[in-house]
């Protein structure tokens, strides 16, 4: 459909503020949507739990309960952009924490080691579905799941049905650990608050004033300000409940650095640019001489690198390693990017959306967990509300479109 | 001789979207009975006003009225319009590729009693709707099997089986070979006589001088003018005025060539296909292009002009690619397609929505997608430059476009086309190969981008340009090849080049070897699909 006017055609420069603020103002509520539900689903659940959810002991828990959504849905995400799927992570955070417990326990590996290991051992096996994928051609639902029956197979062979537990400290403290405290309120946290808030602002800035000097359409600057001002509050206000509880989660610096090092691959980098090409139009990408089996090959060894890093996280969580860990983990995972805005078809979605959509769900699990919703009704809600969130994209998108 | 009566108006149609008026005020009348031709560049908003004839813009999503037999209608949805006997047939077909022509002649309207369907009676009614379309298939044969001018052929079986009265064609031969655009037209014509109305959308003015009885233009959303037709030159020069607003002086620009030193060789190339790898697609071809030089090929659909081009552009297409390819007298390798474009290889391909853009990615994305490398320092795209390169392609190719943030999809296929060729300029190539450049998209685009490629050849690049359209290739080329069953036939310079001269040679091998000239652009479209994929 051809909307372009000739009023608009004739002029060189960008045309007229007008038409481009409307047009501003609508990306601006679909990047925003999802954040708005966050931000609803919150509150919904403050209010439900009488103010229970934001304990600061419960902030905690959320953070370290639902670090493997998150590590797992930025992967998930690159590889659903590419157009693809991944079933088996899930089963694959149980093979490489059995393995991780084995290595520390059995074959008395060091803790660090172990955790090399694991990281390695998860890349190995998303080399091995990535050669499957992008290689021979057979398309990603049908590898992993047969990954799915593999993985899940070779943990209950690896732990014999057993399990394994008693493992070592500094393991436990990545799922489990903050950073040294200066005691209550914890100063390092709130610093790193501050430290966090002011680079936010700083990068916000840059990036308004680089839009400036292009001549880009920016939101207006009353706006901004409220943005930043909002974000910068639900920082300070996260890391106060954190400093008067236990300190800054380990894994919590371990997530922010993942959602700004993808978020930059993705945004900024040419393998990131190939991901999308081959997601929007795998053909034209060919065409445009990218190397797509390379690239298809990558985003899988990248998804089992995270799908390894999520094994050490919920094993040291656990505190040990069962054969059945990381049931469901692959659907979670999933649910959380296309809540957080990615398309089926691929081509579209973003790490900050997937991450969204995976705070989403760790509230859900935590408040109705809370109000000791019964674990039945805890999947009923959650598929209605992933359904929904979809739904709600939808409408959104076909009214932009028409 | 043409009953006077109006079977459908459209008057005062206008439609939004989001504030921006498509169409702004149309109206048409049509005469019941006649072949009703609707002409205006891309953008001027003729797929628009049908899909508000048809009810895909359910009313009340637009304003003006719509009077059909003289009543006024208000279409909710395609089926309400479909009831009423309107079918549109759309550019990009609408047929199940797995499903037989029978079914899918009644798709969403099976012959059944009580949920069953009658096959024996499906398969009979089809056969019947075949004939009266002209097409010699059984009707079991499925739909990916068909050329695109036969399967054009079912889209026609199936508006009759649905009793339509007014047929509405939206660039109907934009893919067709001219046999089979012939054909399509000849079987308009017999409708017209069957007492069927039809509207028909072309670019093509020589088709709508041959078959239009009237002819409405519009542009920028209004209605120009409606005026009836003969065959005659001046109805195309008032048609080309109409829809630009200005006449046509020329449908090329002046070119000065400054033709150099051999540029690009190719020697003995020989290509297969890539199923049925005994048939050889390619055979034996060699050619070359100078610096400065636009250089031809001309051929029927199948001839395997596509096919050579992919197979030289990092073995896209094909299997059993044997020959040798030379840059100023340096032998190069092509094994792949990052290896041809290192070598300064750029392909624009035919089919610009399958093979060119991503079309959910904006303008600038799509215009750097071949040269990230050049943004790009340790992997990291500065995204500033592709802006900055991407806003000058903007305004040097007069892409039109609000900004380029603007997701490629919403352009029209003229402005579409514009960003490939962005895209491949600003990959900085030395021979630029160009598979019809000007399917589907308006005169004056055309115009621009006739330009944009005379502009290449004065930069001293070698230019292949891959034409189905005679003029376009005689007004273009310093040279033409001809290529008829993947051998070249024969190569004609410009000054010697005639319509008639060149399909002498592009049907040569064709009537030495006494096969028909049947198109098979399904087979090799599907084929040259798994051809890429296996890339």
């Amino acid at each position: 459909m051809t909307t372009t006017t000739p009023e608009q055609a004739k002029t060189p420069a960008p045309p007229p503020a007008g038409g481009n603020g409307r047009k501003r103002m609508r990306i601006d509520l679909s990047q925003y949507g999802i954040l708005a539900a966050l931000v609803v689903i919150v509150l919904l659940f403050q209010v439900l739990t009488g103010g229970r959810l934001l304990y600061p002991g419960n902030v905690s828990n959320l953070i370290q309960q639902n670090a493997y959504v998150l590590i797992l849905a930025i992967g998930m995400v690159m590889v659903i952009i590419a157009g693809h799927i991944d079933l088996s992570v899930g089963s694959v955070v149980a093979t490489v924490g059995a393995i991780a417990a084995l290595a520390m326990n059995n074959w008395g590996m060091p803790w660090w080691a172990a955790v090399i290991l694991s990281l390695v051992v998860g890349a190995a096996i998303g080399a091995w579905q990535g050669f499957w994928v992008a290689f021979v051609g057979i398309p990603a639902f049908i590898v992993t799941l047969a990954g799915m029956l593999v993985f899940r197979g070779v943990a209950l062979i690896l732990l014999t049905g057993g399990t394994i537990s008693g493992l070592p400290r500094p393991f436990n403290a990545i799922g489990s650990g903050t950073l040294p405290t200066t005691g209550t309120p914890d100063l390092l946290t709130l610093g790193i608050g501050a430290l966090a808030s002011v680079a936010l602002v700083v990068q916000q800035l840059k990036v308004r004033n680089d839009l400036r000097k292009l001549d880009l359409p920016r939101e207006r600057t009353a706006s901004f300000v409220f943005k930043n001002a909002v974000a910068v509050a639900a920082i300070m206000y996260l890391c106060y409940l954190l400093a008067y509880n236990r300190g800054t989660p380990i894994i919590l610096i371990i997530l922010a650095g993942l959602v700004l090092a993808y978020s930059f691959l993705l945004n900024r980098t040419v393998f990131g640019r190939h991901i999308y090409a081959m997601g929007g139009n795998l053909n034209a990408a060919m065409m445009s001489g990218v190397k797509t089996r390379w690239v298809n090959f990558m985003v899988f060894v990248n998804m089992g690198f995270l799908a390894g890093l999520a094994a050490v996280v919920s094993t040291a969580r656990a505190g040990g390693a069962v054969a059945s860990a990381g049931q469901g983990f692959e659907l979670d995972a999933i649910a959380a990017v296309f809540i957080g805005g990615a398309s089926v078809q691929g081509g579209v979605g973003t790490v900050v959306g997937a991450v969204i959509g995976g705070l989403v769900m760790g509230v859900l699990n935590q408040g109705l967990s809370i109000l000791s919703v019964d674990a039945a009704w805890q999947q009923v809600i959650k598929g209605l509300v992933l359904l929904l969130a979809v739904a709600v994209g939808f409408a959104r998108r076909g009214r932009s479109a028409r | 001789m043409i009953d006077q009566d109006v079977i459908l108006s459209m008057d005062g149609i206008v439609k939004e979207f989001n504030g921006v008026r498509a169409l702004d005020g149309v109206s048409v009348a049509v005469r019941r009975g006649e072949v009703h031709g609707i002409c205006g560049e891309n953008g001027a908003g003729k797929s628009t006003l049908m899909n508000v004839l048809s009810g895909v813009y359910p009313h009340g999503r637009y304003s003006g009225t719509i009077s059909l037999d003289g009543q006024e209608v208000r279409y909710g949805s395609i089926n309400d319009s479909e009831r009423d006997g309107i079918v549109i047939i759309h550019q990009e077909l609408a047929l199940s590729p797995f499903l037989s022509i029978a079914e899918n002649i009644f798709l969403g309207n099976e012959v059944q009693r009580g949920g069953v369907i009658d096959w024996n009676q499906t398969n009979l009614q089809a056969a019947a709707l075949l004939k009266r379309v002209g097409l010699d298939e059984n009707p079991a044969t499925k739909i990916l099997e068909l050329g695109v001018g036969k399967q054009q052929l079912v889209e026609i079986a199936k508006a009759l089986s649905k009793e339509v009265k007014l047929l509405i064609l939206d660039e109907p031969t934009a893919a067709l070979n001219d046999g089979d655009s012939a054909h399509l037209l000849g079987l308009i014509d017999q409708l017209r006589e069957g007492g069927i109305t039809s509207i028909v959308i072309s670019h093509k003015l020589k088709e709508i001088r041959a078959i239009a009885d009237t002819v409405t233009v519009i542009r920028d959303g209004k209605t120009i003018e409606s005026f009836p037709v003969e065959d005659s030159e001046e109805i195309e020069t008032r048609i080309i005025r109409a829809m630009v607003g200005r006449p046509l002086d020329s449908q090329f620009p002046d070119r000065n060539p400054q033709i150099g030193e051999e540029k690009f060789r190719v020697e003995d190339w020989t290509v297969h296909h890539p199923i049925d790898v005994d048939r050889v697609v390619v055979n034996d071809v060699s050619f070359n292009v100078r610096a400065g030089e636009i250089v031809g090929f001309a051929g029927l659909m199948g001839a395997g002009r596509t096919e050579l081009a992919m197979s030289i552009f990092g073995r896209s297409w094909g299997t059993g690619v044997s020959g040798r390819v030379f840059k100023d007298g340096v032998e190069i390798q092509t094994r792949s397609v990052g290896e041809a474009i290192r070598h300064g290889l750029a392909y624009v391909s035919e089919d610009r929505k399958r093979y060119g853009l991503n079309l959910i990615g904006s303008v600038v994305v799509n215009v750097s997608a071949a040269a990230l490398g050049k943004l790009a320092r340790l992997g990291v795209i500065d995204k500033h430059r592709e802006y900055s390169v991407a806003d000058d392609y903007r305004q040097k190719m007069n892409i039109r476009t609000p900004t380029v943030a603007s997701v490629v999809a919403n352009l029209s296929g003229g402005n579409q086309q514009k960003v490939v060729l962005s895209k491949w300029i600003y990959s900085g190539p030395d021979v630029l190969i160009l598979d019809e450049p000007t399917r589907g998209i308006d005169v004056g685009a055309k115009f621009e981008i006739y330009g944009i490629i005379n502009e290449m050849a004065a930069q001293g690049k070698a230019v292949v340009v891959i034409s189905s359209e005679l003029p376009e290739l005689i007004g273009l080329c310093d040279r033409i090849y001809t290529i008829a069953e993947g051998r070249l036939t024969a190569e004609v310079p410009r000054a010697e080049a005639t319509q008639e001269e060149l399909m002498r040679h592009m049907t040569a091998a064709r009537i030495g070897s006494g096969t028909a000239a049947r198109p098979e652009s399904a087979q090799t479209e599907s084929a040259r699909i798994e051809g890429a994929q296996g890339q």
